[in-house]
């Protein structure tokens, strides 16, 4: 199964992940959005952090865990390459995320993602599948 | 992409309406300034729905504003003005965007061409090792514990009080580089966490270094107020942001936002344009750091500014004093200002958001630094890597007509991904390098991104900010080095 597809913008560049579940189509829209960051086939699992969050809404958890994802990549320099997502509603989210600290001699920087937006951010619940437009 | 197939009247050659009967829930019309020959691609894609979308804020006043570089953007167009009541209008973050106060700040050299173009491979490495660019680049810059709260109050007064750069600097920089009302307590642990470590970084994307040379003077007794004397002057031009900062700040009260607009009662066509009451405990709080963004961002520019200074001197071999690097001014394009405007023959304060737009600032405007109260406000307006850059003034017009603003630059035309598909990094370097611009940049695919190709042609924005009097053309510039990240 095709885990995310990119969607054109003009200003920006955004994507549609899927999933037989909703948690797995969330995991996919963090994994898409590295793939667009960086060349993540060189990325090794070292290191592991964990998020939780809580949120209003379902659209509000999507925005919120792949910004939090972007803040340990600005704060740490952390490139993610696989999300274990261990706990899932539709206001909660709690996850393992691997991947490995930012090497210049071994990983392959493409783009930088500021941040994901609410514009035309979608989280359909019944097909498992979420699509969210970044600022990059 | 959607076309957009709503309805444009033309009021004249360069001023085209959405008339708020076009969706029920506009207060104002909407008002594009652009030429026949771009309506093509504005209307291509759905900008022109955002601008029709965001005439829905409450407290708009006027017409809901799109600059000529208008495009396609998430929540407002890039390139939208939107003037909003104190008293009973609403902030919106969206209409500030993530990178709070991007701008771009021009100096000026007394060298030639001929000075620096034997010279302009060492130049343009010494530039791109001095500032630190790119993702995931670390800053030089070690702040003490808690210290980015000093940054984020004095904005670039902190930066030249450690020593980058001198106290002249500040007056030419729009705010001073210092905005009043930043409240550090007012942005998150987290949004601090990502500006420590990036603090004096240009960051990627379209943000760029460039070396550059007058080739045309338009007004010369204008640009001689800014010390625009000759052709083949160099010049240096900084672009960047707030970084890791700015974006969180927007994420957080975005999202704070979001809630808020549940309890106000304000309900907008799309979620990127949450908002609050400008007066509302979560209007303030986001006014409060979003400056304190602005200011972080000010901060930046300022360090980088000295560390191009002193690369530029080196190579060279002159002191900075002979090389007469002066700082022209420095604008924001992204940012909300609480402004005094007329609105229908009355004085009103309005919250005027610019979201890929710059103050245009007439003559004689107390904001205007004295240096320039007789010629109006420098607004600088960078093109693509390969084309050329402006310099324009401010107008009465623009005070008139646009809350004194005008356009920021060249306004995207190809998505990043068409624009990789159609072209490959190394092709968009060597095309530049026939062109005579020597460029440095950390990845192959992010210069194929900024590509000529994927934008407007600038000249043709500015042409239509002159033909409509919102601003004046005083002068041009070419690159001949470029660094991205």
């Amino acid at each position: 199964m095709k885990r995310f597809a990119l969607i054109e913008h003009t200003a920006d560049t955004g994507l549609v992940a899927y999933g037989q579940t909703l948690a797995e189509a969330f995991a996919n829209a963090a994994y898409g959005m590295f793939a667009i960051i960086a060349d993540i086939g060189t990325v090794k699992e070292v290191e592991r952090r964990t998020v939780e969050l809580g949120e209003e809404d379902s659209e509000s958890l999507l925005f919120e865990w792949l910004n939090r994802l972007l803040y340990f990549f600005d704060v740490e320099t952390l490139i993610f390459r696989r999300f274990e997502i261990t706990g899932f509603d539709e206001y909660h989210l709690r996850a393992s995320c691997y991947g490995e600290k930012y090497d210049p001699s071994r990983h392959h920087i493409k783009i930088g993602v500021k941040s994901a937006t609410y514009h035309m951010l979608e989280v359909d619940k019944k097909k498992n599948r979420v699509r969210v437009i970044f600022d990059v | 992409m959607t076309k957009w197939h709503g309805s444009l009247e033309k009021v004249d050659e360069y001023r085209w309406r959405i008339p708020r009967s076009y969706k029920a829930g506009m207060r104002v019309d909407g008002l594009i300034y652009a030429s026949q020959s771009m309506l093509e691609s504005i209307t291509g894609e759905q900008a022109p729905e955002q601008v029709a979308n965001v005439a829905f804020l409450p407290g708009i006043v006027g017409y809901s504003l799109a600059m000529p570089d208008i495009h396609w953007g998430y929540g407002f167009a890039i390139g939208g003005v939107a003037a909003t009541r104190v008293r009973d209008g609403v902030v919106s973050p969206g209409g500030v965007g993530f990178d709070i106060n991007c701008g771009v700040r021009l100096l000026r050299t007394n060298l030639t061409g001929e000075d620096v173009l034997p010279k302009i491979k060492p130049l343009v490495d010494a530039l791109y090792e001095a500032v630190p660019s790119g993702l995931g680049s670390k800053g030089k810059i070690r702040l003490r514990p808690g210290e980015i709260d000093e940054v984020l109050a004095k904005g670039s007064r902190w930066a030249v009080e450690h020593g980058y750069g001198r106290s002249e600097d500040l007056a030419s920089t729009e705010e001073y580089g210092e905005m009043a009302g930043a409240d550090p307590a007012s942005v998150s642990v987290r949004a601090k966490e990502r500006g420590v470590p990036q603090l004096g970084t240009l960051g990627s994307g379209n943000h760029f270094l460039e070396v550059a040379l007058v080739d045309h003077i338009i007004e010369p007794e204008v640009a001689g107020t800014m010390g625009i004397n000759k052709i083949g002057q160099v010049m240096l031009l900084i672009h960047c942001g707030s970084r890791g900062l700015g974006y969180q700040t927007a994420d957080d009260y975005i999202k704070q936002m979001m809630a808020a607009m549940k309890r106000y009662q304000i309900e907008v066509p799309d979620r990127q344009l949450a908002c609050a009451p400008v007066e509302s405990p979560e209007g303030q709080a986001y006014l409060a750091a979003m400056r304190c963004s602005a200011n972080y961002a000010w901060a930046n520019r300022q360090a980088i500014m000295h560390w191009v200074r002193e690369a530029f001197c080196r190579v060279l071999g002159r002191c900075e004093a002979d090389a007469g690097l002066e700082l022209i001014y420095d604008v924001a394009h992204n940012i909300a200002k609480i402004e005094e405007h007329e609105v229908a023959g009355r004085r009103e304060m309005l919250c005027v958001h610019r979201k890929g737009a710059t103050r245009a600032f007439p003559p004689g405007h107390p904001d205007v630094p004295e240096r320039y109260a007789r010629v109006g406000q420098p607004v600088l307006i960078p093109g693509d890597m390969g084309r050329v850059s402006y310099v324009l003034v401010g107008t009465e017009l623009a005070m008139k007509e646009t809350f004194g603003s005008t356009c920021h630059g060249a306004g995207r035309v190809k998505s990043r991904t068409a624009a990789k598909r159609m072209l490959k990094g190394s092709d968009v370097l060597k095309s530049l390098e026939a062109r005579g611009i020597t460029v440095r940049a950390g990845s192959l695919p992010g210069l194929a991104e900024e590509a000529s190709e994927a934008y407007k042609d600038v000249t043709e924005v500015v042409g239509v900010a002159q033909s409509t009097g919102i601003s004046r053309i005083v002068a041009r510039t070419r690159p001949i080095g470029v660094i991205k990240g």
